[in-house]
């Protein structure tokens, strides 16, 4: 059932048309320097696309690690079992790690792969450049953990407020690291930006005006451009940072009359756009997964494309949120504080048409779509508390408390993971050609889902009671323990849940059952081609007149443009 | 299910809705569509710059201040290069659309000259600045802020000249040619953009902060 003419699955060539196309073993096996070169050198979006899915994978299981390490010195009060310094090192490289090492690059990687599928293109816009943001990704990831071999790790937190960044307070390399490694990584990341804009506007094939992309590529698009415009400050501040330190600059240097309010801005300038930049794709992989598995049209293809773009805009008006308690005016607070209510409404609006679409449908529980429902119950709860956050006088309540803490991991692990997660069992069988066991899948789900509850509900509790974040112990008489112990015992069960994950990931990738071009019975062009695909996706350019390309193909009665 | 994504029953492009529009678009587009983006995230980062400029611009600190070391003829001298290089580099785009190319080589090479002219009247400046007033980015939050702006420009600057020569010489090697002249259209609205966060950069540090 070859649905792209010539794309045919079991054509004679089949073995050397996919040397390049993927995770394929070829019949031939090549000798492990060819394939190293083959990898190292690539500019083809797909292995790219691999490439970064593998290494934020890498991250994830040492940012992982380094969490466990966290929940473990807090098990118990008075706990010495790792100490301030190297607890000081463990959260500032967990959250650096996470932010940038693992969410944000692995959306970048899942985009590199989807976009040019979806969108019926043979590659990036830029392939050269695709390469280019990887590699840049990568050592700036390596630069960052360089530095626990050059003496220590950093250790002023993933937000590295000034002036304890500043060269009098931080006297060793380890916030040098941090600025280079960032600084490396952000401009691999806004070439890749770039690069996602420029595909998603020039590269669509026949047909597809911008009103018929997938919500996937729609969101991407929104994402790319929250990047080019918020990622550039943080360059700027990193910069600055540098200068402070390395030339004696006075920027953030408050002895010198610089001032430490301008990190926090030009920080959270960029830094809250980066939470929508983190949430955007996971949103996208949402409105793709919730419609194949509910068996339904997206409910409000437009009104979902519509909050993006409102969500972008708004995102670019909140930062000053992070800063309520830095004493800044009544009215300043205000507007930060209605800006941020405002986000809400199209945030809520997409978690409705999720909601009107998952209605009425015939639902399947596959994998997938366990995790899109884990995400719309989880990141619903972080949205939650954030509306909490958004007033002002609850936040001088708990801001820096483990309130905080519990709030941005029900958005970004509740949210966004689980939506990675989703995305990995829903493409999983197009990239490989096999399907991930839906048995493990589901222990992956059930433990995960109960772990990280444990593991993050009992934090706003704790936070409520008074205990600050980034402490590296506290008093038996504070009636923190048994949250404390609660939290442990769920980053522990998060642990088993992830390593079902990779031993499913490795598994299915050995033995897993075959998946065919289309095991989902979705709609969007990447499944249009073989799984996987080959190295130029489509032998023949597609045209499209609807939303749903393959609905049209495989119910000629009744095809989407009449509706659309 | 024989049929293929390209079978003549959907082989027709629906026309409704603009549907089908960006069939003319080509890799000429992809080159001018990235070079606006990156244009884009480039005045987020001026803009950073400047909003740090502002911030820090007429506090008390020791000096020296900005009245006392910054000369305008120096800057104006500069500003009329940039400004002049703009047209210049407008009339070369304008060449080589119309493959006039002892036109586009004689503007190209004038736009060059009048880069690295304002290269080194900044040179000049800055001997001054750091030689005879010693000010230097650590003395005080003027020289920050300052050596920071105008020097991330100044990059730009160097970046743009070597941008033209590049394309001088790919034009000298026909790779730069009437048909292909996208390469140097992007170049030039490069150069346009650094122009125009100098008039910024100028009005800020030397009519305004001043």
């Amino acid at each position: 059932m070859a649905i792209v003419e010539g794309a045919t699955p079991n054509g004679p060539d089949r073995a050397a048309r996919h040397s390049a196309g993927g995770l394929q073993r070829a019949g031939a096996r090549p000798g492990a320097a060819a394939i190293v070169s083959t990898w190292v050198t690539t500019v083809d979006h797909k292995q790219i696309g691999i490439l970064y899915t593998l290494t934020t994978l890498v991250f994830l299981v040492i940012g992982g690690v380094e969490a466990m390490a966290i929940r473990w010195q807090l098990w118990s009060p008075d706990g010495t079992k790792i100490g301030p310094d190297a607890f000081n090192q463990l959260f500032t490289m967990h959250g650096t790690t996470m932010v940038f090492f693992v969410v944000m690059p692995m959306l970048i990687g899942f985009a590199n792969y989807l976009v040019p599928l979806m969108i019926g293109a043979r590659d990036m816009a830029f392939p050269r450049l695709n390469a280019f943001s990887y590699w840049l990704f990568l050592f700036g990831g390596l630069l960052t953990y360089f530095s626990f071999l050059a003496g220590g790790a950093p250790n002023v937190g993933w937000f590295a407020y000034a002036p304890l960044t500043e060269y009098a307070f931080s006297r060793d390399h380890s916030t040098d690291y941090w600025i280079l490694g960032l600084l490396v990584s952000g401009i691999g990341t806004l070439a890749g930006a770039i690069n996602l804009v420029v595909t998603i506007l020039t590269m669509r094939c026949p047909g597809m005006s911008l009103g018929k992309v997938p919500l996937f590529v729609w969101m991407m698009l929104f994402d790319a451009l929250l990047l080019v415009i918020a990622l550039p400050p943080l360059t700027a501040a990193l910069a600055m940072l540098l200068m402070d330190r390395g030339l004696g600059a006075h920027f953030f240097d408050t002895q010198a009359g610089g001032s430490a309010l301008l990190w926090q801005h030009l920080f959270w300038f960029f830094g809250h756009p980066e939470v929508y930049v983190m949430a955007l794709p996971a949103f996208g992989i949402i409105s793709e997964v919730v419609p194949v598995f509910s068996r339904k049209v997206i409910f409000g293809y437009e009104s979902v494309a519509a909050a993006t773009v409102g969500i972008g805009f708004i995102s670019m008006g909140v930062w000053a949120h992070h800063m309520f308690t830095v004493g800044m005016s009544n009215t300043l607070d205000a507007i930060f504080s209605g800006a941020t209510f405002l986000i809400a409404v199209p945030t809520g609006i997409k978690i409705f048409n999720w909601i009107a679409t998952i209605y009425g449908g015939r639902v399947r529980f596959d994998t997938p779509m366990l995790f899109a429902l884990g995400f719309l119950a989880m990141f619903l709860m972080g949205g939650l508390t954030g509306i909490m956050l958004a007033a002002v006088p609850v936040d001088w309540q708990v801001s820096d408390t483990y309130f905080v803490v519990g709030h941005f991991h029900y958005v970004l692990f509740g949210g966004s993971l689980f939506a990675m997660m989703s995305a990995f069992y829903y493409w999983f069988p197009k990239v490989t050609g096999r399907m991930m066991s839906e048995r493990l899948g589901r222990w992956h789900f059930a433990l995960m889902l109960i772990g990280f509850n444990l593991t993050f509900f009992p934090m706003h509790i704790a936070g409520l009671l008074g205990m600050p974040r980034r402490i590296y112990t506290y008093s038996a008489d504070r009636g923190w323990t048994y949250w404390n112990q609660l939290s442990t015992i769920g980053a522990m069960l998060l642990g088993v849940a992830f390593a079902i994950f990779f031993w499913n990931l490795f598994v299915s990738y050995r033995r897993g059952k075959p998946a065919g071009d289309d095991p989902w019975d979705a709609w969007t062009l990447e499944w249009a081609t073989t799984s996987p695909p080959a190295h130029y996706n489509f032998e023949k350019i597609p045209v499209v007149r609807s939303r749903r390309p393959l609905w049209d193909l495989k119910h000629p009665e009744d095809p989407d443009w009449d509706h659309e | 299910m024989s049929q293929s994504i390209q079978s003549p029953a959907s082989a027709a492009p629906d026309t409704r809705h603009g549907a089908g529009l960006r069939a003319d678009l080509g890799p000429a587009d992809r080159v001018r569509v990235g070079m606006i983006t990156f244009l884009i995230s480039e005045a987020a980062f001026f803009s950073t710059l400047l909003m740090a400029y502002i911030m820090y611009m007429g506090q008390p600190m020791p000096g020296p201040t900005p009245a006392e070391v910054l000369k305008l003829p120096l800057a104006v001298a500069g500003t009329i290069c940039l400004l002049l290089s703009s047209v210049t580099v407008h009339m070369a785009a304008g060449a080589l659309r119309g493959a006039r190319m002892g036109a586009f080589y004689l503007t190209l090479a004038v736009t060059i000259a009048l880069g690295a002219a304002f290269l080194v009247l900044t040179a000049m400046e800055w001997r001054e600045l750091i030689f005879e007033h010693r000010l230097t980015i650590s003395r005080n939050l003027f020289g920050t802020t300052y050596f920071t702006l105008v020097g991330f420009h100044a990059i730009h600057v160097t970046v743009g000249v070597i941008l033209l020569t590049v394309m001088f010489a790919l034009a000298k090697a026909r790779q730069v040619t009437q048909a292909n002249h996208d390469p140097f259209e992007v170049v030039s609205w490069y150069w346009h953009f650094v122009d125009t966060v100098w008039i910024a950069v100028f009005t800020l540090v030397y009519l305004v902060g001043r």
